[in-house]
């Protein structure tokens, strides 16, 4: 509705500069409740290494938010997503330390459809393995 | 434990609207750090033509959380919460969540199925207005790590 990039301003692998999203014990925290999902293995080490991870992980739909941001930031608008998928393919350990875990994300436009649409292709790597598979958005542009 | 399978195919609707909050929209843009004004500043909001705050895209997940629809914690699914990790998920948007919306939330159950030593859990949801307007769908694919029952009945757990 208010995206401020122009879909006449973007073609077909047009680049998304890679950006760095850090995701710290604090932001889980504040994700559990904003989102209601309490499950242990986001904030309670012992609980996470008991079941067989390496310790607390972040939310598979935290790095999905932080990838969209990317793209949403890009376009100029939140509510601009009209399709978005993702596949978790390997976890993100959030250490409890100040840096916590840093996810870089990049993105590509593969497709320009009608009604000033376009699909970005979205990659996010966390200490160099691809944490999200097959990342695609649907975004409506001006 | 192995998920049961007389799950699949059943349907859940919500038997209460989830009203939708400004200050919810302001909370989860702040956990994930979104600091669009359209998400936090009402006038920026309604200046860029929307009728109130906007929710970030991902926003729905929340409703499944906090009020799920689908019995995840029922006994007789079998589910435990703690050997969940997210498989895949996928929203389709008809518009921006806004807040003041009052969303009845319905999640089926589509699918159940082994993959290698873990469980698959398919659970397609779909998002409308109390006013009968589709907002989203979304699926949401679960997977329940070690849960599989594979080769003669020998349970796969090998993480408790």
């Amino acid at each position: 509705m208010s995206a401020t990039l122009g879909y006449s301003d973007v073609e077909v692998g047009t680049l998304i500069p890679e950006r760095e999203f850090r995701i710290r014990r604090e932001d889980l925290v504040r994700y559990c409740g904003a989102s209601g999902d309490f499950n242990v293995i986001h904030w309670n080490d012992r609980a996470a290494t008991d079941v067989g991870l390496p310790g607390v992980i972040a939310h598979g739909m935290y790095t999905m938010a932080s990838a969209a941001r990317l793209v949403t930031d890009w376009a100029g608008d939140p509510g601009a997503v009209v399709e978005y998928g993702v596949r978790f393919s390997s976890f993100v350990p959030v250490p409890d330390d100040d840096a916590g875990a840093a996810l870089v994300v990049s993105g590509v436009v593969a497709k320009k459809l009608d009604d000033n649409q376009v699909v970005v292709n979205i990659t996010v790597r966390c200490d160099g393995t691809k944490v999200l598979l097959g990342s695609r958005a649907t975004v409506r542009l001006s | 434990m192995p998920l049961n399978r007389d799950f699949i195919g059943r349907r859940f609707v919500a038997d209460t609207p989830f009203p939708v909050g400004r200050e919810h929209i302001r909370q989860f843009a702040l956990a994930i750090r979104e600091d669009s004004p359209l998400c936090h500043d009402l006038d920026a909001a309604k200046s860029a033509g929307y009728i109130d705050l906007i929710a970030p895209p991902t926003f729905l997940t929340a409703l499944g959380m906090w009020r799920s629809v689908v019995p995840l914690h029922d006994p007789a699914l079998g589910l435990d919460y703690s050997l969940v990790v997210h498989g895949e998920q996928r929203y389709s948007l008809r518009r921006p969540v806004v807040a003041g919306d009052e969303i009845i939330v319905s999640g089926m159950i589509s699918g159940i199925r082994n993959a290698g030593r873990n469980e698959l859990m398919i659970i397609d949801y779909e998002f409308a207005t109390t006013g009968g307007e589709l907002l989203a769908t979304a699926r949401s694919s679960l997977v329940s790590r070690g849960t599989a029952v594979v080769e003669s009945g020998t349970a796969g757990v090998e993480n408790g």
